[in-house]
């Protein structure tokens, strides 16, 4: 019982995770029509931001380590916490929730930039050509990384609060041995929140309005005298932002290197397609259906009636959702079908 | 669409024999030219010029590209101290030492390099650019075992020498052995065999493990080791579980050690894998655990100071084993760390340490055997004992080529005194504990075969 | 249409002479060796098979790298139960591939669009995941199948060929298909296949797959059941994947599971859309760019690029090799991207647009421009 709870709160965490950074992936998909390569870069340099902003928050002082004579070794202590000896240490210890706040100007700017300076101009231009271009710039902005913070990854600790784990059957009352890291439940909320917010903008703010119109028919809705390209690069911005964040939380559980977007990108292609094209309820769905059924197929039970199927279950299940349902969970008609 | 005339319809038969003779005269005319002009003594052979080119292949992309770049800081190292530049590092310690600081063989070093991306079809097609287009005679490096038995099968079939790098796969030397392959590194069966005695000391005899494997050969043959010298001082096998390469996030493997019997977790993964599985191993809790009235413990296996550097302070108190690591006092370890440390800053990885003694290790052969012919190369390696590289009294086995020295078992840091200073050694553990019969069962169902030197 | 057919005739012509003559005008770009030669022309043929599907249907599949990896292992698993001829294993190779793709093609193409991608990517990253673990027997892993001693070789025992105690090579009646003649063999194979793609493009087939490719639904009304024509691309440029595949265990006898990763599937898509999508040589040239960054780019280090700088004045030398530091060695895959990114945004259709831009600046863009393009039609309706 406990095993099952357990699993269901593993793929809860994976789901969230495979949500969030196919939320971005579909909005720019269903509205903008550009198949962008270029996503898991987003989310990669989301999380290169937390590191860049803990590098900053803990620069040093190095003290020499005189036992070694042959080459120059330090321990460096953060000037925060010699400066400030009281507030210093615990900016330090919440450097990843506070980087948040640098990063969402960061990939906003990002993502404006992008569309500005790239992806308008591919609108028009057929996907093979969407495809080569995002993935050219996926690679120059990875090897632009890997060349200032080398190829290693770098970890990144969650705040001391939240490095251990919650004893939730002592809390709820359910089972008997579920703990769970707290920074694992701080996820899943936060990825609760930001869909939440993404679903609210579009439904409930007249911007939001016009873009879901857009989504529906871009060419009527500029009939309607409507500045459609204004809004969606505003669009796009969002996208980028929703990557970056996603990037951003994420670092404490896996720690991030050069090479983590593309680690995400054949995963988040599939996760949006599961849930069908031109759909954000879809694309949410499929992240946690995947993130379930893959922790239950990880069960060592099922391993051993189906060998191997933890390799494959989330593409096993893209192909039997696709063969089942012609457009995925949710994907309306017309959108990317030829 | 009507139009069912295709203008290529006009190829006759002859039309196509015509054609084919023709290429036919073309393909033969340049195969003159395709074997080396020396005569057919041997591949590459560098004959009278002033220079000999090594071939350091290494991935400086993907996910080893930081300790590719640190092997070839190590082989460039090598060069300069073999070409005579430099303070000569451990060639003023290595015994016994036929080099004499002036090339190999009177022959100025020459180096290429190459990106193995750690993928087999990679590090194979620049190891071939080597080969076939820069003449090199000696190819080394790599960060892998996958890699490391797919270039040393090439060089088997071309004919120049592999001097393996960092490779822990059992079948490096086992059931992928090449004539013209030689390992420096230790491997799986070597880490279980030191690890055991200091487990059973430090964790006693009642234990049950758990392991997490890496599903891939050297993952299997790491966890059989394992397996293997952990029953041997009692231990039992609770459960050995395969994890997909790459997975990134393990939590669907780690939860259910939470309600298992366990009391040990092995995680038999390297780089990446091990970085993320230990990470978040730590984040579910179970250091904080107790099973059964003991504390439960974390085991990796193969550890590397870059690897720990990665996983940041989970690694604290983890015990493993490695290769070697810059704070030993011996006078090899100490020259070395001090040329690497003068010239880059940093002190140099176990990977750096075992690429820097194979080119050593190389040219000293050669300038023994007094020649690069490959077979003669490898006479001079076989069975060649050797000191003062870093790992005491050292022999290059004969029957597999494999080097048999002393183990280092390591621990995490508990108070780094600087961001290098991350493992600690608990113990060096003797040749003769680690050592094996040649045909012991891991390592069988391979033959060296005869060694090749690319004439035929 | 005579005009026409005699261009395809000199298209032909020139591709022979500029395949057989590789080893003579690759040899200022440093890439005359035939390892490199070799991986031109199996990625050529890869790309050009690539190009049947993607070039004239317009189905963009993300799993051809499955077929390759079949390819591979059919052809090493024929070295070592039958023999070490490489006839037998090249034939293997396509049949082995073509049943693939049969079963993969006919599942994946019910859907369309993104959706067919995603399919057809499925089954590649499940062929790969199993075969880098649970098909350990079949395929040897991460390893990679390699050939053994005590392989049976059946026929060639039976011929009397002895087992020696150094491994066989692969041969065609007892010449080694390493080295140089192991390019010319690719070479012949990579024109044949040209030839047949020639043909196919030309042919009512080909007209079919690219009225398919303008328009599936107009295609449906007028009471055409399109999916044979689709499924027979589909095969055949997955039979054309399987003998690329084939010929890379000819020149250098292992297979690995990586070969069916995503990430080679997506080579081929770069290298298609990089040449020119729907033209004939187009594929060609991506695949040979590409495979030239990988294995000559990669391979300069500092030592080298201080050489290529000797003749500038010191303080000058050092600048240009730290700044050209920056883009080859270790960081050939930046190149590679600035590539893609300059190459698509100033030539939309890819390196052939660029060709056909300087045929017209040098005023003969009249003639080549039909047979170049063979299907230029991919302009903006293929946007969805």
């Amino acid at each position: 019982m406990d095993a099952i709870l357990l699993q269901i709160l593993n793929g809860l965490d994976k789901g969230a995770a495979y949500a969030l950074i196919a939320l971005g992936l579909t909005l720019v998909f269903g509205t903008l029509g550009v198949v962008n390569f270029a996503h898991g870069a987003l989310f990669m340099l989301g999380a290169f931001c937390a590191v860049t902003f803990n590098l900053v928050l803990s620069s040093s002082t190095k003290v020499r380590d005189e036992s070694v004579t042959l080459f120059e070794a330090y321990k460096e202590v953060p000037i925060l916490e010699t400066k400030f000896p009281n507030i210093g240490p615990v900016i330090l210890d919440y450097s990843i929730p506070l980087s948040i706040i640098v990063a969402i100007p960061f990939m906003l700017m990002i993502g404006l930039l992008m569309e500005r300076g790239l992806i308008r101009h591919f609108y028009k231009r057929p996907h093979a050509d969407q495809i080569l271009v995002t993935f050219g710039l996926a690679i120059v902005v990875q090897e632009i990384i890997k060349h200032y913070y080398g190829a290693n990854p770098i970890p990144q600790a969650a705040p001391m609060a939240f490095a251990g784990s919650a004893n939730l059957s002592a809390m709820l009352g359910i089972g008997e041995g579920i703990v769970y890291p707290w920074w694992r439940l701080i996820y899943l909320a936060f990825s609760l929140l930001i869909i939440a917010g993404v679903f609210a903008f579009l439904h409930l703010t007249t911007f939001g309005m016009v873009v879901r119109a857009g989504m529906q028919d871009r060419e009527m809705v500029g009939m309607l005298g409507i500045n459609i390209q204004r809004r969606f690069s505003i669009v796009f911005g969002l996208a980028a932002v929703v990557a970056g964040l996603a990037g951003v939380m994420y670092t404490p559980i896996l720690p991030p290197d050069y090479h983590i977007g593309m680690d995400f990108l054949v995963l988040s292609f599939v996760v949006v397609v599961v849930g069908g094209m031109g759909s954000l309820g879809g694309a949410v769905l499929a992240g946690f259906l995947l993130g379930i059924l893959q922790s239950f197929a990880s069960m060592t039970e099922v391993k051993s009636i189906l060998p191997g199927i933890d390799q494959i279950i989330i593409y096993l299940v893209a192909v039997v959702v696709l063969l089942v349902l012609p457009r995925g969970l949710m994907g309306r008609k017309g959108v990317m079908e030829d | 669409m009507s139009n069912k005339k295709t203008p290529l319809n006009t190829w006759t038969r002859r039309d196509v024999l015509k054609a084919s003779a023709a290429s036919t005269a073309i393909a033969g005319a340049p195969m003159f030219f395709t074997r080396n002009a020396y005569g057919a003594d041997y591949l590459n052979n560098p004959g009278d010029a002033s220079s000999v080119t090594l071939g350091f292949n290494v991935p400086q992309s993907g996910a080893y590209a930081d300790e590719g770049a640190d092997e070839l800081r190590a082989y460039q190292l090598a060069v300069e101290h073999l070409n005579g530049e430099g303070d000569g590092g451990m060639m003023n310690t290595m015994q016994p030492s036929a080099l004499k600081g002036n090339g190999i063989l009177g022959k100025k070093v020459e180096y290429v390099t190459g990106d193995t991306q750690t993928k087999s079809d990679a590090a194979r097609a620049s190891a071939k650019r080597m080969i076939e287009k820069d003449g090199a005679v000696m190819i080394t490096g790599g960060s892998s075992s996958g890699v490391a038995v797919a270039v040393q099968g090439l060089c088997q079939e071309a004919g120049v020498i592999f001097m393996a790098g960092l490779t822990h796969s059992n079948d490096t030397t086992g059931k992928d052995r090449k004539a013209n392959g030689f390992r420096h590194f230790f491997n799986g069966y070597m880490s279980g065999a030191a690890l055991g005695p200091v487990l059973e000391k430090a964790y006693g005899k009642e234990r049950r493990a758990y392991h997490l494997t890496a599903d891939y050969n050297w993952g299997w043959t790491q966890e059989a080791s394992i397996v293997a010298s952990t029953e041997n001082i009692g231990w039992t096998t609770d459960q050995t579980v395969k994890t997909p390469v790459g997975a990134g996030d393990f939590s669907q493997y780690i939860t259910p050690i939470l309600n298992s019997d366990a009391d040990t977790l092995v995680l038999n993964h390297y780089g990446k894998d091990m970085i993320n599985s230990l990470t978040q191993a730590v984040q579910f809790g179970l250091r904080d655990k107790s099973v059964n009235g003991k504390d439960f413990q974390i085991i990796v296996p193969l550890y590397s100071r870059l690897m720990a550097q990665g996983a940041g302070d989970n690694v604290k108190g983890i015990f493993g084993s490695t290769n070697w690591h810059w704070s030993l006092q011996d006078e090899g370890s100490k020259a070395f760390v001090k040329s690497f440390g003068a010239k880059y800053g940093n002190p140099p990885s176990q990977a750096a340490h075992t690429c820097y003694v194979q080119a050593l290790l190389y040219a000293d052969a050669v300038e023994r055997a007094g020649t690069f012919e490959p077979c003669q190369v490898v006479a001079a390696l076989e069975g060649h004992k050797f000191d003062g590289m870093g790992n005491g009294p050292t022999e290059y086995r004969a029957e597999d080529h494999q080097c048999f020295k002393d183990v280092l078992v390591v621990k995490g840091k508990e108070n780094p005194s600087s961001q290098f200073d991350l493992l600690e050694i608990v113990e060096v553990t003797p040749r003769a504990q680690v050592e094996y019969p040649h045909d012991h069962e891991m390592f069988s169902g391979g033959a060296l075969g005869s060694c090749n030197n690319g004439a035929a | 249409m005579n005009k026409s057919a005699t261009s395809d005739w000199l298209l032909f012509l020139c591709f022979t002479v500029a395949v057989l003559a590789m080893p003579i005008w690759l040899k200022p770009f440093g890439a005359d060796y035939p390892d490199l030669m070799q991986r031109f022309a199996i990625f050529g043929i890869f790309a050009i098979g690539f190009n049947i599907l993607f070039g004239l249907t317009g189905y963009l599949s993300f799993g051809h790298a499955a077929f390759l990896g079949a390819g591979s292992y059919a052809a090493l698993w024929s070295y070592k139960l039958l023999t070490m001829n490489v006839i037998p294993a090249v034939i293997f190779s396509i049949i082995i591939a073509g049943i693939f793709a049969f079963l993969i093609g006919f599942v994946s193409l019910r859907r369309s669009g993104i959706y067919f991608s995603i399919l057809t990517l499925a089954f590649a990253q499940m062929s790969y995941n199993l075969a880098y673990s649970v098909l350990m027997p079949i395929t040897n892993g991460e390893t990679g199948l390699q050939l053994n001693l005590a392989d049976p070789r059946i026929l060639d025992r039976a011929a009397g060929i002895e087992a020696t105690n150094s491994l066989p090579l692969p041969n065609i009646f007892g010449v080694a298909t390493t080295g140089m003649p192991g390019f010319y063999f690719c070479a012949v194979i990579l024109i044949i296949g040209f030839f047949i793609a020639l043909r196919i493009t030309r042919s009512p087939f080909g007209m079919m797959l690219k009225a398919i490719k303008s328009n599936q639904t107009r295609m449906a009304y007028t009471g055409f059941n399109t999916r044979p024509y689709l499924l027979w691309a589909f095969v055949i440029s997955g039979m054309y994947a399987g003998l690329a595949g084939g010929l890379m265990a000819v020149t250098d006898p292992l297979a690995g599971a990586e070969r069916m990763q995503w990430t080679a599937s997506g080579e081929v898509v770069l290298m298609t859309i990089l040449g020119g999508v729907g033209t004939l040589i187009g594929p060609v040239l991506g695949a040979a760019l590409i495979k030239y960054f990988e294995n000559i780019f990669s391979s300069f280090n500092k030592s080298e690029l201080q050489e290529v700088f000797a003749f500038l004045p010191e303080g000058l030398a050092d600048i240009m090799v730290s700044v050209s530091s920056m883009f080859v060695g270790k960081s050939w895959h930046l190149t590679l991207g600035l590539v893609f990114m300059i190459v698509v945004i100033f030539l939309p259709g890819g390196i052939m647009e660029g060709v056909r831009r300087m045929g017209r600046m040098f005023g003969i863009g009249k003639a080549p421009k039909e047979p170049l393009s063979v299907a230029n039609t991919q302009g903006s309706q293929a946007n969805g």
